[in-house]
């Protein structure tokens, strides 16, 4: 983990109210595909965590959906401006569980940590298959990006205006060997029903320090309680434990 | 003995910066950053005797200049404490720590401080009394004076060392219940915990905490956590530690303006992890800007 200041570089709009901002500065601490890094913003007391969706060089790629003051206070971020950020956080997905044909499926603002992990995994010369879940057409991104790797994609709309008409478990190809996935909780929990092979699931939860520090975003696991900052926020599918 | 150093319950500390129960975990997370021998101590995670998840989550929720919490006490349990966080603190921290024990009936606060007593590595007693007393109905020890009183008499008969007693600031009058701790046989005060705050999420129209409400901390709640202290500080004699909304050198002294003996800092290392090591880094400029030669001075009337 580190702190360092970046800098905006870049700030577009995906959709109505998906962002896409691109920061520079110090990313020596970012080391897996599926972590996280948290943004202080002015004005607000604790630090908005995000996953990483890419990296390049000194280049740090954000997609995030404004839901609330930080992401808000986030959209409107310029330019030159500057934010102190601690990257590294999390542990982050592994690439050597994915075999030859791994399965990646992203829901919503679960795709974005998918797409720096599809690209380690291509680097790698794996067939990697994307699925990714939207509600309705106005809301897919980041199909083209997905191809533009080397990925096979399928893209769902639950209202079926694009792409697959219904859930991410509509797509599902019938080979693979290892399945990455991030998204709403509802998603995990089909996708944890209907996979047939070992997978990495990455989930949100409310943070305080995002460095395990404080608790705040414990779960139960079947190997005891876990951080979702620390020891997550990716779990294996055999160590969770889903409460009702 | 440096311009920074204080005692507190007659244990030297190199400087008055302690890191603040439930933002610290057991050390080890702020270990990996820097050395954090550079502190005064730190008061570990609010243990209890059994292990506990806590609450369900969500259990933060931010708020303007602060923070809500609802973690609930989650830890390992006393045993597993001494067992396993103490070894592995004993690696990298090598001064006397403060055991912060919380409980939910007299006997099990003075259990779990007794065991915690027997741990060389333990210089301070901190017993949190701000939890439902499940004995009396759902109050919490720390809002009645005969009731906080009782949980001191139990853990004084049972420990040798230094017993801090760690107000909750949701009472009408925090001196007497201070008082009362004081004449029960405690070596120390510290104040305040967190004041009790809640929520609402505008799109849900529901509670953000999972627990409906929570615990605020953070510069919020300085102005309240510095008054109390000085209210405290004035009804009794026992060294009282200072603390709520800390988060610069500036903030230390005025505790200590305040009458503390020793400040600890809360939620600033939650957004900041270097956040005690830059006010220790800071205090001497702070001090020299405001004609203070040692900290020590301060104390007093």
């Amino acid at each position: 983990m580190k702190e360092e200041w970046f800098t905006v570089a870049a700030q577009r709009q995906l959709t109505d109210n998906v962002y896409e901002i691109k920061l520079t500065g110090d990313t020596s601490a970012v080391t897996r595909p599926g972590q996280f890094v948290n943004l202080r913003l002015d004005k607000l007391f604790l630090r908005r965590p995000l996953s990483v969706c890419d990296l390049e060089g000194d280049v740090l790629t954000l997609i995030y959906k404004v839901v609330g003051r930080g992401t808000e206070a986030l959209s409107r971020m310029t330019p030159g401006q500057t934010i102190p950020v601690l990257t590294g956080l999390g542990n982050g997905y592994d690439t050597a569980r994915s075999g030859t044909e791994p399965l990646l499926i992203g829901g919503g603002v679960g795709v974005p940590p998918l797409y720096l992990l599809a690209k380690s995994l291509r680097a790698e010369g794996k067939n990697v298959t994307a699925v990714l879940g939207f509600n309705t057409v106005r809301e897919v991104f980041y199909e083209k990006e997905f191809r533009a790797i080397g990925c096979k994609v399928a893209v769902t709309t639950a209202d079926g205006s694009y792409g697959i008409k219904g859930f991410v478990t509509d797509a599902l190809p019938e080979r693979y060997t290892h399945v990455y996935t991030c998204g709403p909780e509802p998603m995990l929990r089909a996708v944890y029903r209907e996979i047939h092979t070992g997978g990495s699931f990455s989930f949100e939860k409310r943070m305080g320090c995002g460095f395990g520090a404080c608790m705040g975003c414990s779960c139960k696991t079947v190997t005891g309680y876990k951080r979702i900052c620390k020891e997550g926020p990716v779990l294996q599918k055999e160590e969770i434990r889903w409460e009702d | 003995m440096g311009r920074l150093s204080v005692d507190l319950c007659g244990i030297g500390l190199d400087n008055p910066v302690i890191p603040a129960s439930g933002t610290f975990g057991y050390g080890w997370e702020f270990a990996e950053l820097y050395d954090i021998n550079i502190l005064g101590t730190f008061s570990f995670k609010g243990t209890t005797r059994e292990p506990r998840f806590g609450n369900p989550t969500p259990r933060i929720a931010d708020c303007p200049a602060g923070m809500l919490n609802a973690v609930g006490l989650q830890n390992p349990g006393v045993d597993r404490v001494i067992n396993i966080e103490l070894p592995k603190l004993a690696k990298v921290f090598h001064k006397p720590v403060m055991a912060n024990v919380s409980g939910f009936s007299v006997a099990e606060y003075a259990e779990t401080c007794a065991k915690l007593d027997a741990c060389p590595q333990v210089g301070w007693l901190e017993v949190n009394i701000s939890c439902p007393n499940v004995h009396g109905g759902g109050i919490s020890f720390g809002t009645d004076p005969a009731s906080a009183a009782s949980v001191v008499r139990e853990v004084k008969a049972v420990t040798t060392k230094p017993v801090i007693i760690k107000l909750t600031p949701n009472v009408t009058d925090i001196a007497a219940i201070a008082k009362a701790c004081e004449q029960a046989g405690a070596d120390g005060i510290s104040l305040i915990n967190t004041l009790l705050g809640m929520r609402i999420d505008l799109r849900t129209q529901k509670p953000v905490l999972a627990n409906t409400t929570g615990g605020l901390s953070g510069p919020a709640v300085f102005p309240v956590a510095l008054r109390m202290v000085w209210q405290v500080a004035h009804a009794v004699k026992i060294p009282v530690v200072g603390m709520g909304g800390v988060g610069s050198a500036e903030d230390v002294l005025e505790m200590m303006m305040a009458g503390a003996a020793a400040v600890e800092v809360g939620a600033a290392n939650l957004i900041d992890p270097w956040a005690c090591q830059k006010i220790i880094r800071d205090l001497p400029d702070a001090m020299d800007r405001y004609g203070i030669r040692e900290l020590k001075d301060l104390r007093g009337e």
